[in-house]
């Protein structure tokens, strides 16, 4: 065990993308990095040279996050070409600046799809995710109505399946990473998740049928099946959700009822 | 709003047991047709305010949610790890409704409201019911039932949980409700948006002002009703496990537009925290309570030991909390297990000198295997591993306490109504059910409560009741409000003085932390109202707030809530001085008995509600609501 007492400072150079806004035309610019712990993580490295930055007058470096402990989905950007940095299974709020030399220069830039508007430098737009969810992403099931908890066991294996897919925490490194920006691991993951549960059987079909319909409307590209956002993903969720849904789409679109029509429904 | 206004908390009349069921019959209900006509605001998108737009939504109003994230999805109740309480008795372990309510008043060191808790035990269980109903995938065992852990302050298993993101999981079913709503028409999704005022007409909360986020314009929006649900305000201390974006703002807001502030000294400092590394750190981690089911917490018998953990034999180990709590050990509750880790620390047991405690599996990886361990903690053990590079699999954690939740809020009554009509309060936001201290997965507990089954039916009842003319945004009270904002937003950007928001936020929190903390005496918190006065007037004066008003300026945002917390801290402070006692995480070093806190429940018996004299230079009046213990015996609280 050691303290930080006897760990030494890094110095950095960042190459930093600056946009004003998603209108305006964007840039590289150069900052240093002085006198970094390397316990610190990544954002509050750029916390500190943010701070220089506003003390000399500048605009500091915009860029998303919340609750800095890997879970929320705000922060992601690309270092380096890589979609929360170069540590696997891991958001760059939790990405800590043991794992840079001293000296290093490091590229910064914003996840980049046309479904994933640039609002300024490194902060994006993802709310095409939000729509994609409310397209079906969700079991109706009205506050009041629902039976005993335990009224449906579920075997394990499923349950820890569905939690695994649920796990997604939509900060759009897989898009990112995508050289289609496609959100089908995002948008697997959550038909996955819902299919596997005896309580999501009833919306099956549609659910599945909507959300990838909607996943095209927002101009997400189509899925080539390479793995590459699987492997940037920081919940590392699997490309089985991928193949799941592509099934799970095929399905709904052979067994897709037609809605009854005619009669006294009264 | 005079001086003598007197709280009432409407409690319903009754044997405990009914209160809430008669409640229920007695409400007047708004006929289906009729509830489209009617708008509701919510403020905050986490598990009580999605799980009110939710269920809202679905009864037929028109509610428009607000949130400041990019996404509702990352409201912060999504960071919560271990579990969420119900009074399932699932494991037949001698759990019910009764043994719930009793548990969280005790917990709350007798300073709940009974009949708020108690309704709060009775739908914690209809809570799972819906959870599961949407799909969110809590833990299971072999046979498909669904499996619970123990949480601290409670000698049976009724913690639900999966794995450690059991907040991740409650919201996105809450959340995923909404958006259900969303597509239907009835909630309106108002992302990247700030409130900044509350506007009251004729007396009543009829609307709020917010600022876009991404353009700066400040946006008017009216409602029949108003909800807050904005979370916690532990960011008051800077470093704290609070997500970054977490403030007192919008609550701070509507207490200046008069509503009662309720209890703002019971903050809760949890005792399992990864330490703060360095002086950049920016943010602390939790590390779920749930750890301690198999954790064991010990320091050095020897004061000054710098041994690592390795070189020190089982018999020089202090397992305190198993000594001094034999009957709860590792899970005593957060506030007691947070102050026998400062006083050991403090006489100079921490974990090689430092400010730290250790937190060891080894005994539960000998007993159980480390796949059991991995299974039941993984990511949390992950999480641990990245942050410090150590691995818990080989090493005890180090950890400390760290300020977590707060559980005071504004004033609600019965039916979660502040003290302006047609503002109600959810969540963490009010001050409701935790007393002086909060009991480990009660809080998800309470947010979705409150959410699911309260406000849809006291809303309703108050709409029910209540004369509501149609406002236009162009009424006065609008204008008023909407230049207020505006003028505060200019005044921060033409300071343009020398010091970053950041630096001010910093020192705040270092006062508050030495001064309102785990520990607490007159002198120091003496101390601290005159410091924060001239950090306050500081602030106002030599802030440096690049950027400009419209567009994105996510500096000014940062002042905004900076500036209210300054305001807080000093009435935190207040609160915590004229409270001449010890409860809960309020512990007055002067009211002690061995290391335990000492109540006065002859003079402080009571929640204490601050009513704002409009200005920060004016000092706040003080209510009290008399705290009445019909149904749990008032008695010395003890985990021995």
């Amino acid at each position: 065990m050691s303290s930080a007492t006897d760990k030494k400072n890094i110095n950095l150079k960042l190459q930093v993308w600056r946009q004003k806004d998603g209108k305006s035309e964007g840039l590289f610019t150069t900052y240093d990095a002085q006198q970094v712990s390397p316990d610190d993580s990544f954002l509050e490295m750029l916390d500190g040279v943010n701070e220089k930055i506003i003390k000399n007058g500048g605009q500091p470096i915009a860029f998303d996050h919340d609750c800095r402990e890997g879970i929320c989905g705000s922060c992601g950007f690309m270092i380096d070409g890589n979609a929360h940095g170069p540590q696997k299974g891991t958001t760059v709020c939790q990405l800590h600046m043991r794992n840079f030399k001293d000296g290093q220069t490091i590229v910064l830039e914003p996840f980049r799809a046309k479904a994933f508007p640039i609002i300024k430098d490194l902060y994006v737009d993802r709310t095409a995710f939000d729509r994609i969810i409310e397209a079906g992403g969700y079991i109706s099931s009205n506050t009041g109505s629902a039976p005993d908890a335990n009224a449906v066991p579920i075997p394990k294996p499923d349950a820890d399946e569905a939690f695994l897919s649920a796990a997604c925490i939509g900060c759009g490194a897989c898009v990112a990473s995508c050289k289609n920006a496609s959100a089908a691991l995002f948008t697997s993951a959550k038909i996955t998740h819902l299919a596997l549960l005896p309580q999501g059987k009833v919306e099956r079909e549609q659910r599945a049928l909507d959300m990838v319909a909607q996943m095209d409307i927002e101009g997400f590209g189509a899925c080539t099946t390479t793995g590459a956002c699987s492997a940037a993903c920081p919940k590392e969720i699997s490309l089985i959700n991928i193949a799941k849904m592509n099934r799970e789409y095929l399905r709904a679109s052979i067994l897709k009822k037609q809605e009854a029509t005619g009669g006294d429904m009264a | 709003m005079s001086s003598n206004y007197k709280l009432d908390s409407k409690i319903p009349s009754g044997p405990i047991e009914s209160k809430w069921t008669n409640h229920k019959f007695n409400i007047k209900l708004v006929n289906p047709a009729n509830k489209r006509k009617y708008n509701v605001i919510v403020v905050g998108t986490g598990l009580a305010g999605a799980s009110a737009a939710a269920s809202l939504g679905e009864l037929g109003y028109q509610v428009k949610a607000f949130c400041t994230h990019e996404s509702p999805r990352r409201a912060h109740s999504v960071a919560a790890q271990g579990g969420i309480n119900a009074a399932k008795n699932y494991q037949n372990d001698g759990d019910s409704v009764q043994r719930l309510f009793y548990d969280t008043i005790k917990g709350g060191d007798f300073r709940a409201r009974e009949a708020n808790v108690h309704r709060l035990a009775e739908v914690s269980v209809n809570i799972i019911d819906q959870a599961v109903a949407q799909g969110v995938p809590l833990a299971r065992e072999y046979g498909g039932l669904l499996a619970n852990r123990s949480f601290g302050g409670a000698q049976v298993s009724r913690t639900f949980y999966a794995r450690g993101q059991t907040g991740q999981q409650l919201l996105l079913g809450a959340y995923s409700g909404m958006m259900r709503q969303v597509d239907s028409g009835n909630v309106q999704l108002m992302n990247l948006r700030e409130m900044l005022d509350l506007v009251v007409v004729d007396g009543k909360a009829r609307g709020i002002i917010a600022r876009n986020l991404l353009t700066g314009e400040i946006e008017s929006h009216e409602a029949d009703a108003v909800i807050l649900a904005s979370g916690g305000y532990s960011n008051v201390f800077y470093l704290s496990t609070n997500a970054m974006a977490c403030s007192v703002t919008a609550n701070w807001k509507a207490h200046k537009r008069g509503a009662f502030f309720a209890n703002p000294c019971y903050t809760q400092i949890h005792p399992t925290c990864i330490p703060v590394h360095g002086v950049n750190q920016s943010k602390l981690t939790l590390m779920s309570e749930s750890l301690r089911n198999d954790g064991r917490v010990w320091v050095s018998k020897i004061k000054g030991d710098k041994r690592p953990p390795a070189q020190i034999p089982e018999n020089e180990r202090d397992y305190y909390l198993e000594r001094i709590y034999p009957s709860f050990g590792n899970l005593a509750p957060r506030d007691v297990s947070s102050r026998q880790a400062k006083f050991l620390v403090d006489q100079g047991h921490g974990a090689m000198g430092e400010q730290a405690v250790y937190l060891d599996f080894e005994n539960s990886i000998k007993r159980l295997g480390e796949d059991k361990i991995a299974e039941r903690y993984g990511n949390l053990f992950q999480m641990y591993d990245k942050i410090t590079g150590e691995n818990p699999y080989k090493q005890p954690m180090r950890i400390y306490p760290a300020p977590h939740y707060t559980m005071g809020g504004l004033w609600v009554d019965y039916n979660l109504e502040s003290t302006v009509p047609g503002l109600f309060v959810a969540g963490e936001a009010n001050f409701s059910d935790h007393g002086a201290n909060r009991l480990g997965a009660s809080a998800l507990m309470q947010g979705l409560a409150d959410g699911y089954f309260v406000l849809p039916y006291t809303l309703g009842n108050y709409i029910a009741n209540t004369k509501l003319e149609k406002v236009q945004i162009t009424h006065d009270a609008f204008k008023e409000a909407a230049s207020t904002v505006t003028k505060n937003t200019e005044k921060l950007l033409s300071i343009k003085g020398s010091k970053t928001v950041e630096s001010f936020h910093k020192r705040l929190g270092l006062i508050m932390w030495n001064k309102c903390g785990m520990s607490r005496t007159r002198e120091g918190l003496t101390e601290a109202i005159s410091e924060i006065k001239k950090l306050r007037q500081e602030f106002h004066s030599e802030v440096l707030v690049p950027g400009a008003s419209n567009g994105i300026n996510l500096e000014l945002e940062k002042a905004n809530r900076v500036a209210d917390f300054i305001e807080l801290g000093e009435l935190m402070c207040r609160d915590a001085l004229v409270r001449e006692e010890s409860c809960g995480g309020h512990f007055r070093e002067e009211h002690q008995v061995d290391g335990e806190a000492k109540r006065d429940d002859e003079k402080f018996c009571h929640a204490a509600a601050w009513e704002w004299k409009g200005s920060a230079e004016k000092e706040q009046v003080r209510h009290q609501e008399e705290l009445k213990f019909e149904n749990v015996k008032l008695a010395t609280r003890s985990y021995k």
